[in-house]
């Protein structure tokens, strides 16, 4: 099982990485939020998958799924939410105050 | 008493929350940031007076005991680092208050600031790794909207690259997370260091140092500073001034951090590799600082050369140094926030960033011109002022551990730091003076005065290095002694 997530983060690192590195705004903060995914993927598989059970104590079962990095990539998934929708925000203000979405004419100081 | 070191995060947390109601009151907010940030400045020097009584203080929330539940510890450093960051936030709201302007106000620019030192104060007091990308955060959705605050052309352009950058450097850093976790099974830093030291550093932890290495790097600038001088130089002086002096010292906390608790095992190869991307950070902030035209641009070259300096003092990794190098962070907190003012209040007066657009200011504002010479000395190090003894420490450091090339590359960018800020100066404040008197500007008080209140701190912390001694080396002693964090944490 942790094999298959891996692999599964991988690919999203890849998907993610193509889209970062293209010019068009909305596809890099879909790369952003795409590696956030593959990270949490990866957390999961980091925690283990060999518990028989959900960590709540019981007497049918003697071991337990690890919760620690359920508990992180919940508190990670909040925060990736709130910094998607600001960039979305963000990429929505820039698009009308200059009427483009191609990162190769937002070119920043020197430019202006 | 333990709870006291929870304060310096929570209080700006809930000032921020309440004068978030206080839309249309600006007074409200105002004072409101101000009080709670000198509130802030009494905590710190209390937290700092009791770390020399009674060592490190931590406290476990809900009173789950150290390795497993979140904690907060202060040692000397982030007492230090907690303290400075307060005093210079609320001289940076002082400056904001006549200068940011009605718009910014009324759009939540006071609770995003207490936002940020929350943020801050949560980075350099937690003592759990995981608890510190989730301040980071704190602190960085608050500078993602302080800096698109406004929302000028050239500011959401900028924006972009800055957020981008950060949002895939904090994914970075949760994939080291995951890996540390994966493979030490906690997340407790001074849990994480002794199973570190028990089990050897080995080659896959490693890997994960080096992991983190390039996350700091990417938030503290070293190196990887490529987005620093354009994200710096576009918001408004007084937020340009906090994220100048607070945003990469916290990346620089993290560096020490963790390459002096965690990963201090193999320094030959993480120590070097410091090494080496402080020396070119001090050359490339060099090079920016010299090529450009622009008084924005060349100040914020001017934290790129710092954080390489600073760093330095990390890559050599004896007590000296370290010593040297904390001094040196205090010390730069207080000056680029100073120099970051200054600039920006040139910049109000004349309404041009151009350094062969302005000429002989200091017939017009000669309070300002002798503000920005000590600032120029403070900076380069000469005696009396607080750069000085940074600079003789982190120099002798360096000379007891022979690392001659960091040696010549951080005092070279003295030189550096010197001729690109009398450049400045000449060519603005020197020359045929160019504003006539009834067309200037008039600088008012309240504008120059958060400047004048740091220039006195920088004299102060150079006549007075010899009273926050105790707490520095304090400070260095557990940087470079990591059993001594440690047993403050797990006693047994």
């Amino acid at each position: 099982m942790e094999t298959v997530i891996i692999i599964v983060a991988g690919v999203l690192v890849t998907v993610a990485t193509y889209l970062l590195l293209s010019k068009n705004l909305i596809r890099v903060i879909l790369g952003t939020a795409i590696l956030t995914h593959a990270v949490h993927l990866l957390l999961m598989a980091m925690g283990g998958f060999k518990g028989e059970s959900v960590p709540i104590i019981s007497d049918k079962h003697t071991t337990y799924v690890d919760a620690l990095p359920q508990a992180l990539i919940l508190t990670s998934i909040v925060i990736s939410f709130a910094v998607t929708a600001f960039f979305l925000v963000l990429a929505y203000q820039v698009y009308k105050r200059t009427n483009t979405d191609d990162l190769s004419k937002l070119r920043g100081y020197r430019h202006e | 008493m333990n709870n006291l070191i929870v304060l310096p995060m929570v209080l700006p947390l809930l000032t921020g929350v309440f004068i978030v109601f206080f839309k249309s009151y600006i007074q409200v907010q105002r004072w409101g940031t101000f009080i709670l940030l000198l509130v802030n400045v009494g905590i710190s020097v209390i937290i700092l007076r009791q770390i020399q009584i009674d060592g490190i203080i931590s406290i476990d929330f809900g009173g789950w005991a150290a390795p497993f539940g979140i904690l907060f510890v202060a040692d000397s450093f982030a007492a230090l680092l907690v303290l400075t960051t307060n005093i210079v936030s609320a001289i940076c709201v002082l400056y904001a208050m006549p200068t940011i302007g009605k718009r910014r106000e009324t759009f939540y620019f006071y609770p995003f600031v207490n936002f940020l030192v929350a943020g801050v104060n949560g980075s350099f007091l937690t003592g759990d790794i995981f608890n510190l990308f989730v301040t980071f955060e704190v602190m960085l959705l608050a500078s993602y909207a302080l800096i698109t605050l406004g929302g000028t052309r050239l500011q959401l352009k900028e924006s972009l690259k800055y957020i981008a950058i950060n949002v895939v450097s904090s994914s970075l850093f949760l994939i080291a997370i995951a890996y540390l976790y994966g493979t030490l099974g906690t997340l407790n830093m001074a849990h994480l260091s002794m199973r570190i030291a028990e089990s050897g550093q080995t080659p896959l932890l490693t890997v994960i140092s080096l992991l983190f290495l390039i996350v700091f790097s990417l938030k503290s600038g070293l190196l990887l500073y490529q987005w620093l001088p354009g994200s710096y130089s576009t918001p408004p002086t007084a937020i340009a001034a906090l994220f100048g002096a607070l945003l990469t010292k916290v990346g620089i906390y993290a560096l020490f951090r963790t390459f002096t608790l965690l990963f201090y095992h193999e320094q030959q190869i993480t120590h070097t590799l410091i090494a080496i991307m402080a020396g070119v950070t001090l050359i490339g902030g060099c090079i920016g600082a010299i090529a450009y035209n622009n008084i924005r641009q060349i100040v914020a070259y001017n934290v790129v050369i710092a954080v390489g300096f600073i760093l330095v003092g990390l890559a050599i990794m004896n007590t000296t140094a370290i010593e040297g190098a904390i001094y040196y962070l205090v010390h730069d907190m207080i000056v680029k926030a100073l120099l970051f003012l200054l600039a920006g209040t040139m910049i109000y007066l004349t309404k041009s960033e151009k350094l062969d657009e302005m000429s002989g200011l200091i017939r017009n504002y000669p309070s300002l011109g002798w503000m920005f010479f000590i600032t120029v000395l403070s900076l380069t190090g000469i005696p009396p002022l607080s750069g000085f003894i940074g600079k003789v420490l982190l120099g002798q450091g360096a000379i007891v551990a022979e690392s001659y090339i960091l040696l010549l590359l951080s005092f070279m960018s003295g030189f550096v730091v010197l001729y690109s800020l009398l450049r400045i100066f000449m060519s603005c404040f020197w020359g045929e003076t160019i504003i006539s008197e009834e067309e200037e500007t008039p600088l008012s008080k309240k504008v120059i005065f958060p400047s004048a209140i740091l220039v006195v701190l920088t004299f102060a912390l150079g006549f007075g290095a010899e009273s926050i001694a105790p707490y520095v080396q304090d400070a260095a002693y557990t940087l470079t002694n990591p059993s001594v964090y440690i047993n403050a944490i797990l006693p047994d």
